[in-house]
C-alpha cells in the first residue's frame, strides 16, 4: 500500500524534488533538454558540439520524454535548471498557453520571414520537420502496400499492424483509409459521425493492431516480425535500414510534424539561451543534421543545402510533401482529451 | 502527622517515577523522530496533496473572478445578461496580460470539448474590445457563447473545489441540469479499468499463491544446503530490475519467440499463439516478478512451525492429507494472508508491466495516472484516480481485516 | 514385570542408516511386555529417539522386523498404528483450543459426537485440568500444556503410548510432579508406555525397566535398582549414578573373585563381571556411598592410603574427594552420622571397601 500512495500521491511532490536536485548543479552552463537516442547524438554532433566550439560555452545535455509536465513543475515551483528544450508542437502551443515557455522575440534568432510556414510559433520556433509515416517489414510481401488504405486492407496484405497508441494521425489515417480527402479530414472528424466512421474504420483491423507508446517499438517489431507493417516515426525506420532492417517507409499520408526549440520560462541563462536558437538556426548548422537523421530542415535556405539524394528521404522533399495531409495541432489541442478518452474506452472494449 | 509524612514520601516517589519515565519516553522519541519525518514528508504529506489536488479547482476562481461573481446571481434558465459578459470580457483582458487564457481553455475544454481554442480566441478578441456592448460581441465571435450549458459549465467548474474529478474517475458527470449521471458510453473507462485493476491482481495473487505455496513448503522443509540455493533462485529476481525482467518477459513471450518456436517445432499448434500483448502475458511476467513477495511471508512462517505438529497429527490417527490441511495448513494462513496482500497491494499499482506486455485491454490504473500526469497534464484527474484507488484499496483492507484479521498475519 | 511374558513391542534384528555409512541403531532386539513401562535412556546420538521414531512410523527401519501385538508394522503408516504420542515440546495445534486439541484423534476415528465430548471431559478431569478446555494452549503454562499433550495421547484410548522426553522443558520441581502423575496413570491405565529421556533420575523413577542406549546398541535391559546396583559395563555404571572408576589389569580370576592389578598403586579384590581371563585390562567401579573411611582394621578386603582433597557438605551426607590409587577424583560419600570423624583437607585416611561391591568391567 505504501508503494501504491507513493506511486500515485507524490507525483507531484517528487518531480519538485528532482526538480530541485538538478537546479543545485545547473547554473553557470546552458542546459540544453532533447529526445535522448539517435536524434540527440544526431543534434549532438551537429548542433551542441559546434556551438560550444565556437562560443566556448558549456553546453550541458539532459534527455526527457516529451513530458511536459516537468517544465510545469520546474516553472510553477521557481527552480527552472532547463534552459532550452526541444519540443513538439502540441507541447509548444500548450506550453504557451499555460505560460510555462517564454515567448520568443524573433529579432534576437532569425529572420521570421525564412522559416518554414507555421514553424514560427509565438513560443518556439522549428528546429527540423519530422514526419510520422508507415513501414512495412519487405521480407513479408512479395508486393508492399503502396497507400494508407493498403495499410487498413487486411485481405491484400494480412498480419499484425503496429500503431502508436494516440488518437493523433490515427483517426486522420482511418478517415483517409476510407476515402476522406486529405484537406477535408478536420472538416469530417470534426462532427460526432466523422469519428465515428474513423472508430468503425479502426474497428475493422482492431483484432490485429498492437499499440506502441515509445518510438524505438516499431522498428524493433517490425525486425522481430512481430508485426508487418507499422506506423513509425520515419528516422527510426531510416536508422533501422542503415542498419540493415529490410524495412520500406511508404511516404503516403505521411504526417510532417515539427521538432521544436522553446526557452523555459524564468530561466536565468535566458540570453545564452537565445544566443543558441540562434545558432541552431541558421542555414548551414540546420543543413547539417540530414545526414545523421533524416529529419527535414525549416529554414528555406538550408532546404537547398541538403544533397539532393538525402533530400528525397525527408519528409520535407517536395514529392513526399505532396502526400502528405495537412495537421492540425489546433484541432487537437481542442479534442485530444475527448478522443483519448474514446479510444482508450474503444481499446478497452 | 505520620500519615502526612506517608504521603509526602509517596507522592515524591510517584514524581520520580514519572521524571524517569518521561525521560525515557524522550529518548525513545528521538529515535523514531528521523522516521516519523521521513514518514510525514514523503508519506503523508503526497497523500495528502493528492486528496486536495483531487478537488483542487483554481483556475477558473483565480482567472476570472468577475465572471463568477457576476454569474453567482443568474438562475441559469436563459442565458445570461450583460453584466456577466462586461466581467467575462474584463477578466479575459486581465487573463491574455498574465498568460492564464490557455489554463482557463483547457479546464473549460474538460467541460465542454473544443472550449480550449474558442477560449485562447475570445482572448485575444477580448485585447480588441473597447466598449461595450459585450454580450452582442462575444455572441458574434462563437455560438458557444450563446449557449447556456457554456455558462453553467463556467459557474460549476469556478467553485475552488469541484467534485469534477472524483465524479469522472468513477465514470459520472453533472448533467446541465445539475444533476449526477454516467458519462455518455464512449467515454465510459475507469469503472471497468477499476475493475480490471482489481481482477489482474485478484488473479496474479492466486498464480503466486498456488505456484508459491508449494515452493514454500519444499524450501521449508529441505535441509538448509539445499533450501538455500533454491532460495536464490526464487530470489534472483529480486536482483535484476523490473524493467530488465519485464523486457526479459517480452523477449520470451513474443510472436517469433522462443515459446512459440518451441510450440511450432513440436507441433502443438500450427500458427504462432498470441502470448505477448494479452492478458496472459501480463499475468505471466506479474506472477514472476510478485512470487517471492508472496512466497517469503510463507516460507517464513513455514519455517516456525516445528515438523512435530504433522507428526502428532499422523499419531493422533489422521491420514498425511488430514494432517496436512487441519493441522499445517491453519498454521500458515497468517503468512499466507502476509503474502498475498504484500502482492494484491503491489499489482493494484503496476504499471510498466501491462504497458510492455499488455494489450490494450490489460491496462491498469498506474497507466491512466500516468497518463493524466504527464501527457495530459491534468493533474486533477490523475489525482481523482489515485485517491479512488486509495479508498478501494483502504475499503479491501477493512474487509480483508473482516475475514482474515490483520493481528494475525505475519511476515516470519 | 520380569517374569511375565506377554510380548507387546518385538524389535528383531532392527538396523537404522540415514546415509547408508553409519549405523544409528545397530541390531536392536528387544521386547517390551504389555502393560510394561519401558524408558530408552541415553546420551543424544545414541539411538534411542530413533528407535522411538521407528516404533511410531515415521522413520522406517533399513533393516529386520518391528511389531505391534504380534504384527508387522514396518509398513504401517503411523496413522494407522493406534500409538498415542507425548512430543518434547508438546506440538499442541496452536490453532485449535484444548477441547479440540483433545477431540481431534476422536473426530479423525469418526467417534460421535455426544461420546467426544464426555471423553475429552474425562480425559481433562485425569489430568486434573477441568474447566481450561476452551483455551488455547498459548494461554497455559508449561506444565498445563503437557498435561493437555499427555490427556491427547490417551483420550482415544490407545494400548501404547510413546512419550519423547515430554518433560525435559519443565523446572525441575514440576518434573519430578510430573514423573509421579504419569506413573500414577500408568499404574491405573495398565497402557504400556515406551518412555525417551536422557535423564536417568527420572528413567529410574518411573520405569518398569531401562533400556540403556549408547552407539546404537543397548548396553543393558533391566530394571531400575538392576542398573545402579549391578551394572554390566562400564558406560553404564559411568552412566547411572555416580561412579568411582579405577583401570588395571585382572591378575587372578577364579570362583566369583578376581585381583586386579592398579599399576604401581596395588591390588584390589574384585567381583568379575565382564572379564574373563587373567592379564585383561579392566575398570573397576565403584559406587561412592560403598567406600568406608578409616573402617576398624581386618573388616574389609581391600584398604588404602588415601589422603582428602575436597570437602563439601551436603546435610545427610558429605562428599569427600579423595586421591586413592593413582585416582585424584574418588569420591566416598560419608553420612553425617553419628560416630563419623570430622575430616579435613591434606588429612591423611583410610579408605576401604568389600569385594562384592567393586565390580571388575570392561576395560572403559
Amino acid at each position: 500500500m505504501k508503494k501504491q500512495m507513493m506511486i500515485k500521491g507524490s507525483v507531484a511532490a517528487l518531480v519538485a524534488a528532482g526538480v530541485l536536485a538538478t537546479a543545485a548543479y545547473a547554473s553557470g552552463s546552458l542546459t540544453v533538454v532533447s529526445w535522448g537516442g539517435a536524434y540527440q547524438e544526431a543534434q549532438r554532433n551537429t548542433i551542441f558540439k559546434p556551438y560550444a566550439d565556437k562560443t566556448g560555452a558549456a553546453v550541458k545535455e539532459e534527455e526527457y520524454t516529451g513530458e511536459i509536465a516537468k517544465i510545469r513543475a520546474m516553472v510553477e515551483s521557481g527552480t527552472v535548471s532547463w534552459d532550452v528544450i526541444s519540443v513538439d508542437t502540441p507541447t509548444a502551443l500548450q506550453g504557451c498557453d499555460e505560460g510555462v515557455l517564454e515567448e520568443l522575440d524573433y529579432s534576437r534568432i532569425v529572420d521570421k520571414s525564412k522559416i518554414l510556414p507555421g514553424a514560427a510559433l509565438d513560443c518556439a520556433i522549428g528546429s527540423d520537420v519530422y514526419a510520422t509515416i508507415f513501414a512495412y517489414n519487405t521480407t513479408k510481401f512479395q508486393e508492399g502496400p503502396k497507400t494508407i488504405a493498403d495499410f487498413f486492407d487486411l485481405e491484400k496484405f494480412p498480419g499484425k499492424r503496429g500503431m502508436q497508441k494516440n488518437p493523433m494521425n490515427n483517426l486522420e489515417w482511418a478517415l483517409i483509409a476510407d476515402g476522406v480527402e486529405k484537406d477535408k479530414v478536420y472538416e469530417v472528424l470534426g462532427t460526432p459521425e466523422g469519428v465515428d466512421r474513423a472508430f468503425a474504420k479502426l474497428d475493422t483491423i482492431k483484432s490485429q493492431v498492437v499499440w506502441w507508446e515509445a518510438g524505438a517499438q516499431p522498428p524493433q517489431w517490425l525486425a522481430d516480425g512481430e508485426v508487418v507493417m507499422s506506423t513509425a516515426w520515419n528516422g527510426r525506420i531510416a536508422n533501422a535500414i542503415k542498419e540493415g532492417a529490410p524495412l520500406q517507409i511508404v511516404w503516403d499520408a505521411q504526417a510532417p510534424d515539427l521538432d521544436m526549440w522553446a526557452i523555459a520560462k524564468g530561466t536565468p541563462n535566458i540570453d545564452a539561451a537565445y544566443d543558441f536558437i540562434a545558432f541552431a538556426s541558421t542555414p548551414e548548422v540546420q543543413s547539417a543534421l540530414a545526414p545523421s537523421i533524416p529529419y527535414g530542415p525549416t529554414h528555406l535556405d538550408a532546404v537547398a543545402l541538403v544533397e539532393p539524394e538525402l533530400a528525397k528521404t525527408l519528409p520535407t522533399h517536395p514529392d513526399n510533401l505532396a502526400l502528405a495531409y495537412p495537421f492540425s495541432a489546433e484541432f487537437w489541442g481542442d479534442n485530444m482529451e475527448e478522443l483519448r478518452a474514446r479510444l482508450n474506452t474503444w481499446l478497452a472494449q | 502527622m505520620s500519615v502526612t509524612t506517608f504521603d509526602l514520601v509517596q507522592s515524591s516517589l510517584k514524581a520520580r517515577l514519572r521524571r524517569a519515565e518521561r525521560m525515557q519516553r524522550l529518548r525513545a522519541g528521538l529515535l523514531v523522530l528521523p522516521l516519523f519525518l521521513f514518514v510525514l514528508l514523503v508519506f503523508l504529506v503526497p497523500i495528502v496533496i493528492l486528496m486536495t489536488r483531487a478537488v483542487d479547482n483554481p483556475e477558473i476562481a483565480d482567472n476570472l473572478p468577475r465572471t463568477i461573481e457576476a454569474l453567482a446571481e443568474w438562475d441559469g434558465t436563459d442565458l445570461p445578461g450583460e453584466p456577466v459578459f462586461a466581467a467575462f470580457a474584463e477578466d479575459l483582458r486581465e487573463t491574455q496580460k498574465t498568460k492564464n487564457t490557455g489554463l482557463v481553455g483547457k479546464r473549460l475544454n474538460y467541460e465542454i470539448s473544443g472550449a480550449r481554442s474558442k477560449s485562447l480566441q475570445a482572448g485575444r478578441a477580448a485585447e480588441k474590445m473597447e466598449s461595450g456592448p459585450y454580450k452582442e460581441a462575444f455572441l458574434a465571435l462563437d455560438p458557444l457563447w450563446g449557449k447556456t450549458e457554456t455558462w453553467s459549465a463556467i459557474k460549476r467548474a469556478g467553485s475552488p473545489t469541484t467534485s469534477f474529478y472524483l465524479l469522472k474517475a468513477v465514470d459520472l458527470q453533472w448533467s446541465p441540469a445539475g444533476e449526477i449521471e454516467q458519462v455518455p458510453p464512449d467515454q465510459r473507462l475507469f469503472v471497468d479499468i477499476f475493475i480490471r485493476t482489481l481482477g489482474i491482481s485478484t488473479l496474479v495473487t492466486l498464480a503466486t499463491l498456488l505456484l508459491g505455496f508449494p515452493l514454500a513448503y519444499i524450501l521449508a522443509t529441505l535441509p538448509p544446503r539445499h533450501s538455500n540455493i533454491l532460495l536464490i533462485f526464487v530470489l534472483l529476481p529480486f536482483w535484476t530490475s523490473l524493467l530488465v525482467r519485464t523486457t526479459a518477459w517480452v523477449v520470451v513471450l513474443q510472436t517469433e519467440g522462443p515459446i512459440n518456436n518451441l510450440l511450432l517445432w513440436l507441433g502443438l499448434t500450427d500458427e504462432p499463439l498470441q502470448l505477448i500483448f494479452s492478458r496472459f502475458g501480463t499475468v505471466v511476467a506479474m506472477t514472476h516478478i510478485q512470487l517471492p513477495f508472496t512466497l517469503l511471508p510463507i516460507y517464513s512462517v513455514m519455517k516456525t512451525i516445528s515438523p512435530s505438529y504433522v507428526r502428532a497429527a499422523r499419531s493422533l490417527g489422521a491420514g498425511p492429507f488430514r494432517a496436512f490441511w487441519t493441522v499445517y495448513f491453519p498454521q500458515t494462513v497468517p503468512g499466507i494472508a502476509a503474502g498475498c496482500l504484500l502482492t494484491f497491494i503491489l499489482c493494484l499499482g503496476y504499471y510498466i508491466t501491462p504497458a510492455l506486455v499488455g494489450g490494450p485491454s490489460d491496462q491498469m490504473i498506474s497507466y491512466f495516472v500516468a497518463l493524466y500526469t504527464n501527457r495530459e497534464l491534468n493533474w486533477g484527474q490523475a489525482s481523482a484516480l489515485g485517491a479512488v484507488l486509495l479508498c478501494a484499496t483502504l475499503i479491501l483492507y477493512a474487509v480483508y481485516n473482516r475475514l482474515v484479521g490483520i493481528d494475525k498475519m505475519k511476515l516470519g | 514385570m520380569g517374569t511375565s511374558t506377554d510380548p507387546f513391542v518385538v524389535f528383531s534384528d532392527v538396523q537404522k542408516t540415514y546415509d547408508g555409512e553409519i549405523l544409528v541403531v545397530k541390531n536392536l532386539n528387544l521386547t517390551i511386555e504389555r502393560g510394561e513401562f519401558l524408558t530408552l535412556l541415553g546420551p543424544s546420538g545414541s539411538g534411542k529417539t530413533t528407535t522411538l521414531m521407528m516404533l511410531a512410523g515415521f522413520e522406517v527401519p533399513t533393516h529386520g522386523r518391528i511389531e505391534i501385538d504380534k504384527v508387522e508394522v514396518n509398513n504401517v503408516a503411523p496413522h494407522k498404528r493406534n500409538i498415542g504420542m507425548v512430543f518434547q515440546n508438546y506440538a499442541l495445534f496452536p490453532h485449535m483450543t484444548v477441547e479440540e486439541n483433545l477431540a481431534f484423534p476422536l473426530q479423525v476415528r469418526k467417534v460421535p459426537k455426544s461420546e467426544i465430548a464426555a471423553k475429552v471431559e474425562r480425559a481433562l478431569d485425569m489430568v486434573q485440568m477441568p474447566a481450561m478446555g476452551k483455551r488455547r494452549p498459548a494461554q497455559l503454562s508449561g506444565g498445563q500444556q503437557q498435561r493437555v499433550a499427555l490427556a491427547r495421547a490417551l483420550v482415544f484410548d490407545p494400548k501404547l503410548v510413546l512419550m519423547d522426553e515430554p518433560l525435559g522443558a519443565l523446572d525441575k520441581q514440576l518434573r519430578e510432579h510430573m514423573q509421579i502423575e504419569i506413573k500414577h496413570i500408568h499404574e491405573r491405565l495398565g497402557v504400556t508406555i515406551v518412555y525417551v529421556t536422557h535423564d536417568q533420575s527420572e528413567a529410574l523413577t518411573m520405569s518398569d525397566r531401562v533400556a540403556v542406549f549408547n552407539d546404537g546398541i543397548i548396553q543393558q535391559l533391566a530394571r531400575p535398582a538392576d542398573l545402579y546396583e549391578r551394572p554390566e559395563n562400564s558406560f553404564v555404571a559411568q552412566f547411572i549414578g555416580e561412579n568411582n572408576r579405577l583401570n588395571g589389569k585382572v591378575t587372578s580370576i577364579g570362583n566369583g573373585a578376581c585381583t586386579v592389578a592398579i599399576e604401581g598403586q596395588g591390588q584390589v579384590a574384585a567381583t568379575p563381571i565382564s572379564v574373563r581371563d587373567a592379564g585383561s585390562p579392566t575398570t573397576l567401579s565403584l559406587r561412592p556411598e560403598r567406600v568406608r573411611i578409616n573402617p576398624e582394621a581386618g573388616q574389609y578386603p581391600n584398604q588404602f592410603e588415601a589422603e582428602v582433597q575436597e570437602l563439601i557438605y551436603l546435610g545427610d551426607h558429605t562428599r569427600c574427594r579423595v586421591s586413592v590409587l593413582g585416582n585424584a577424583n574418588f569420591i566416598v560419600k560419608v553420612p553425617n552420622a553419628e560416630g563419623v570423624p570430622a575430616m579435613s583437607p591434606g588429612q591423611k585416611v583410610r579408605v576401604a571397601w568389600k569385594a562384592e561391591d567393586c565390580r571388575a568391567l570392561d576395560a572403559f
